[in-house]
């Protein structure tokens, strides 16, 4: 495991707000990390501040080592970042902002003709590359950003929202990309779209107001949910008063929820224990017919209100 | 310091000077003002006279309305339209950004003030003027461009509105030349002593450049401009580190 990002109570103040409170993680080679929280809880401004473009109230970050406030030259070497809403050179076409990005990145030559060409490839902006940037479409100019940042093969990603405004197929072409190159980079995307979560990332950060909430593996993060091995079942031919009396009378059963319509029950096991097997076996010892089964991993969206709600408070 | 950032900021910005109509807007009217200054205000045939002193003398007006026009996009637009997070992640520092983009634009006004060179072609023909008189002119109007762009280039850093930095530009620039004006100094001088009004008269462009525009190279002149460039400049990157992510 190579440490790659190092973040240490990290904190901005704007005046009175705190827009980043003491927020620490780190992010290692190989891993995807995603950055959720509500907006306004300061996901950008910390993104912001591991990239140097602004200067942190107090504590450190490091990136392959270097120290942003020592070294920020270093630091943005390594780096590649794609900022919020991808902004760009409007007049420019991507050919000659891409050109641009690579002379500045110390390119020349066959190389930065491979790391143009190549950029362009992997972000699929060949066939607009001498268009102006101000001409092309809200998908086109995010993957120009995104041609951008993975341009100088960096060690280290920073992309903020980098599929925000993309339609279904661009989201995915993004996300494929960010996979293919995930092995050996250390990414940072922040988002707040959770289907992201599990198709994305390896490890989750989530902050609300400024502070840590939690940090850890999308499966970690689905257990804080209510729906964590809940059990939808539903059980043809047998009333459902009777159904209901036998399901609450079950040892491991926590509760039981009654669902809309034909769709059967809800049924929350104790400390969130897995029950799929043991309650398939207490309805077949009834001579009942399953007419369905099947269990929840938990929800994204409620345990992401639960704690972004929760810290308003 | 590293200066192949500095050649690379300028490159960019100067091929986007002329990526849009504002480089031959900008040229046709310098070229127009200055011609027509000169022929019609600066009386250049009645003189009768083999210089370029009406050419000149008039460039300090001219750069207080059309310098203002070329410097307040340079740190404005990178604002407003979020860019400079862009640049200032690049591994770049404050001060080769400056510079890169100062030199783009002093470079762009040295080209527009070159195109005035039929001038100089024209009272060659009409008569035998002293050449050496014009090349220190053409220097020193150059060197005081470069100190309004320097002004405006740090204005611009101060706002997102390209409008805003136009007008505040265009105001600290007739400042700095009305200082040196006749009416103003005469406005002092009946009542302020005299240290003062030199100290005033002394930061003016107008004071500075007029000795060069007659031919007389004076090493305080030079010096005047260039610091004025620097300080400036300095100014410029401090403005931009501290608005940046405003």
């Amino acid at each position: 495991m190579t440490l790659r990002i190092e973040i240490d109570n990290l904190a901005k103040h704007f005046g009175e707000i705190k827009a980043v409170d003491g927020v620490s993680f780190s992010v290692n080679k190989g891993e995807v990390l995603g950055f959720l929280g509500p907006n306004g809880a300061g996901k950008s401004t910390t993104m912001k501040m591991v990239t140097g473009f602004l200067t942190p109230t107090s504590g450190t970050v490091r990136v392959c080592g270097h120290d942003v406030l020592e070294d920020p030259i270093s630091v943005k070497a390594n780096l590649g970042y794609l900022p919020e809403g991808a902004p760009a050179y409007a007049d420019m076409t991507p050919d000659g902002f891409l050109r641009f990005i690579a002379d500045v990145r110390g390119l020349s030559g066959a190389a930065k003709q491979y790391a143009v060409e190549h950029a362009a490839e992997r972000a699929q902006i060949k066939h607009v590359m001498f268009q102006p940037i101000e001409t092309l479409s809200k998908g086109y100019k995010r993957r120009v950003g995104l041609a951008q940042a993975i341009l100088h093969n960096p060690p280290v990603l920073i992309l903020d929202e980098p599929t925000d405004g993309l339609d279904p197929n661009q989201k995915h072409e993004v996300r494929t990309l960010i996979n293919e190159m995930s092995h050996d980079k250390a990414i940072i995307i922040s988002t707040h779209i959770l289907e992201e979560v599990h198709a994305l990332c390896h490890r989750n950060v989530l902050i609300a107001n400024g502070k840590l909430k939690f940090d850890g593996t999308p499966n970690e993060l689905e257990a804080m949910s209510r729906y964590h091995n809940a059990v939808c079942v539903a059980v043809a031919n047998v009333d459902n008063d009777k159904v209901l009396s036998f399901l609450k009378s079950l040892a491991y059963i926590a509760s039981v929820e009654e669902l809309s319509g034909t769709r059967g029950f809800r049924v929350y096991p104790q400390q969130g224990k897995q029950i799929t097997a043991e309650l398939s076996q207490s309805i077949r010892d009834n001579n009942w017919d399953i007419s369905s089964l099947h269990a929840e991993n938990g929800r994204l969206d409620e345990v992401f209100r639960t704690i972004t709600m929760g810290s308003n408070k | 310091m590293n200066m192949s950032n500095i050649w690379f900021i300028m490159k960019r910005e100067l091929s986007g000077y002329f990526a849009t109509p504002v480089a031959y807007v900008f040229i046709i009217s310098f070229l127009l003002l200055t011609g027509f200054s000169t022929f019609f205000v600066g009386n250049f045939f009645e003189r009768g006279e083999a210089d370029l002193y009406p050419f000149f003398s008039i460039h300090p007006w001219i750069y207080v309305l059309l310098i203002p026009a070329i410097s307040m996009r340079l740190w404005s637009e990178e604002r407003k339209s979020g860019s400079i997070e862009l640049l200032m992640t690049l591994p770049v520092s404050v001060f080769e950004a400056v510079l890169g983009k100062f030199f783009a634009a002093w470079l762009f006004t040295g080209l527009a003030l070159f195109l005035n060179f039929p001038l100089w072609i024209t009272v060659n023909y009409l008569g035998s003027p002293d050449n050496g008189v014009i090349i220190t002119g053409f220097l020193g109007s150059f060197l005081m461009a470069g100190g309004f762009l320097a002004i405006g280039a740090c204005v611009s850093a101060t706002t997102k509105n390209q409008v805003i930095a136009f007008v505040l530009s265009l105001i600290v620039s007739l400042i700095f030349v009305l200082s040196g004006y006749g009416i103003v100094l005469d406005f002092f001088s009946s009542w302020a002593p005299k240290v003062l009004v030199d100290a005033i008269s002394s930061f003016s462009f107008l004071t500075h450049f007029d000795a060069i525009s007659k031919g007389v190279i004076d090493l305080r002149d030079m010096f005047y401009f260039a610091s004025v460039i620097f300080v400036w400049l300095f100014a410029n990157a401090i403005v931009v580190n501290a608005r940046k992510a405003d």
